[in-house]
């Protein structure tokens, strides 16, 4: 459903993705795109929703090349990192707004009260609190039902129970054969819900695999163990190529 | 895009500076009229703040809102919507209200004072028709700039920069270069120049409806001189549709390339 080939991504001079080639068909899976901070996790998503322009190569979603169009996006939910909306519309306005603009039946109404924004949905969105902010974020991604899911850090900011809420949304969702991506710096998340791991170093795929080929190629009891020790070997091979001549 | 359009309008109605605005034009052209009972004189008057004013309120204006509305456009970008809707439509909206605000707050008066059934018709209409072209063509200008430049203090510099070299250094540059070439054929040239200037086209529209020889200026009296007033008017206001147009396809350009 989503191929991307050999894509290539700088801005200016920095070179953030370099020849990624990698796709993403099977339907219930839930993949976990990770890497350092500045890897270009954020630009990756933002290039498969069209808002970041590749420098080269392609990307195709449900068979048709993106480049150019727009009318794909219906079936993506999205969630953008930084939850930024005009502030002073209230989340009520914001709500509807979205669903004029989209025209599709839509299910705020059971998030609203699932994250228990009840309460909020008559302030303005400059008023709420960061983790309120990303609760209304999250009801703007999954009030569709699409089958593509992108979630670029969805726990940042939330409270364990709006956290545990959201495992429940993931489970669900995938549960109903949905793709779903999401990056996030939370290995134990990882460990608990991904199915498998894209790990993204030096703008190259670094591992790509399933949870338990992570951990045995990596030698880790968790997630969080593997992902040290790969990058600590990358780090002593870095070192001991620049000592030599 | 309607729908950009329409919560673009919904915003800007909103926000105070449109009353602000509406409300300077109607009570400046109320006081015109109130002080001079002579009619070229109040429309020479409003003539001098149509053409500096208008084009920099639309240029503040227009690099505001779109800075303001960052995030907005963000949300909009992840939505199944083409970017140039987004961006054309917030642009409509911006030109759209300046031009509602500026009709309403000099039209009012001319209504008030029976302009509309008056022979003086044409020229106030030229006048209103002036202001219109010039707030399109200048909040076009700063949207196209500031989709350019993200950092806001450059976007603003340079789009004063191009105000004042459009609204105020041009004058003094035609003046030299007169002045230097004074024993040169200039016309034709000169006619070339006031082509790449909006404000420069919109003074000489304005003076040929008034035709007052001693106010024309050296490219109105070449504009009249060549073409007659007729067809000098057709032209200028065709190149000012063409100065419209200019901005909306940058734009769209602009638009189509930009990282977000
Ligand atoms: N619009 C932009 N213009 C210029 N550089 C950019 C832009 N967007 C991202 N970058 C650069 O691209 C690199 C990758 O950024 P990106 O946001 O994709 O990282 P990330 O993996 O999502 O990081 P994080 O874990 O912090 O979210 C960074 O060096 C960043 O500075
Ligand atoms: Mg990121």
């Amino acid at each position: 459903m989503i191929a991307i080939e050999r894509l290539h991504k700088q801005f200016g001079k920095n070179k953030v993705l370099k020849n990624l080639s990698l796709s993403f068909e099977q339907k219930g899976t839930i993949s976990a795109i990770l890497g350092p901070n500045g890897s270009g996790k954020t630009t990756l998503i933002k290039s498969i929703l069209g808002m970041v322009l590749p420098s080269q190569g392609n990307i195709h979603l449900f068979g048709k090349n993106i480049r150019g169009q727009w009318q794909y996006r219906d079936h993506i939910s999205y969630l953008p990192q930084i939850a930024r909306f005009p502030e002073n519309l209230k989340t009520a306005e914001l709500i509807a707004m979205i669903k004029d603009l989209r025209q599709r039946p839509a299910r705020e109404e059971e998030l609203i009260r699932l994250f228990d924004l009840q309460a909020h949905l008559q302030k303005p969105l400059a008023y709420l609190s960061g983790g309120t902010r990303q609760k209304v974020n999250l009801v703007l991604a999954f009030m569709y039902d699409n089958p593509i899911y992108i979630l670029d850090e969805p726990t940042a900011g939330l409270d364990p129970l709006a956290i545990i809420r959201l495992k429940e949304l993931l489970q669900e969702e995938k549960q109903k054969d949905k793709i779903i991506l999401l990056t996030t710096h939370i290995m134990s998340l990882v460990d608990e819900i991904a199915d498998e791991v894209v790990f993204l170093l030096d703008g190259h795929i670094h591992f790509r695999g399933s949870l338990s080929d992570l951990k045995s190629t990596y030698s880790g009891q968790a997630v969080e163990q593997a992902i040290a020790n790969l990058l600590r070997q990358e780090q002593h091979n870095r070192q001991t190529s620049t000592r030599l001549p | 895009m309607n729908k950009i359009l329409k919560y673009s309008l919904y915003d800007l109605i909103r926000s105070r500076w449109m009353f602000f605005y509406f409300g300077f034009f109607l009570l400046f052209t109320l006081g015109l009229f109130w002080l001079s009972p002579d009619l070229s004189k109040v429309a020479i008057s409003m003539m001098n703040i149509i053409l500096i004013l208008v084009p920099l309120i639309a240029t503040m204006f227009g690099l505001m809102y779109f800075y303001n509305s960052r995030e907005f456009t963000e949300l909009l970008l992840a939505q199944p919507i083409p970017r140039r809707h987004i961006f054309l439509g917030q642009y409509l909206g911006v030109a759209g209200s300046l031009s509602f605000s500026f009709l309403l707050g000099m039209g009012l008066p001319f209504l008030f004072h029976g302009l509309f059934t008056s022979a003086e018709l044409p020229l106030f209409l030229t006048l209103l028709v002036s202001g219109v072209l010039l707030s399109f063509i200048f909040s076009g200008i700063s949207f196209y700039i500031a989709l350019k430049n993200d950092n806001r203090i450059r976007g603003f510099s340079l789009a004063i920069l191009v105000w004042l070299m459009l609204a105020v250094a041009y004058d003094g540059f035609f003046l030299l270069l007169l002045s230097y070439f004074k024993d040169y054929p200039l016309e034709k040239p000169a006619l070339a120049l006031s082509i790449f200037n909006p404000i420069d086209l919109s003074r000489i529209l304005i003076l040929l409806k008034l035709d007052i020889a001693a106010l024309m200026g050296f490219t109105g009296a070449v504009f009249k001189k060549f073409m007659g007033s007729q067809i000098g008017m057709l032209i200028a206001f065709i190149a000012l549709l063409f100065w419209m147009l200019l901005p909306v396809l940058g734009i769209r350009r602009a638009s189509s390339k930009k990282d977000f």
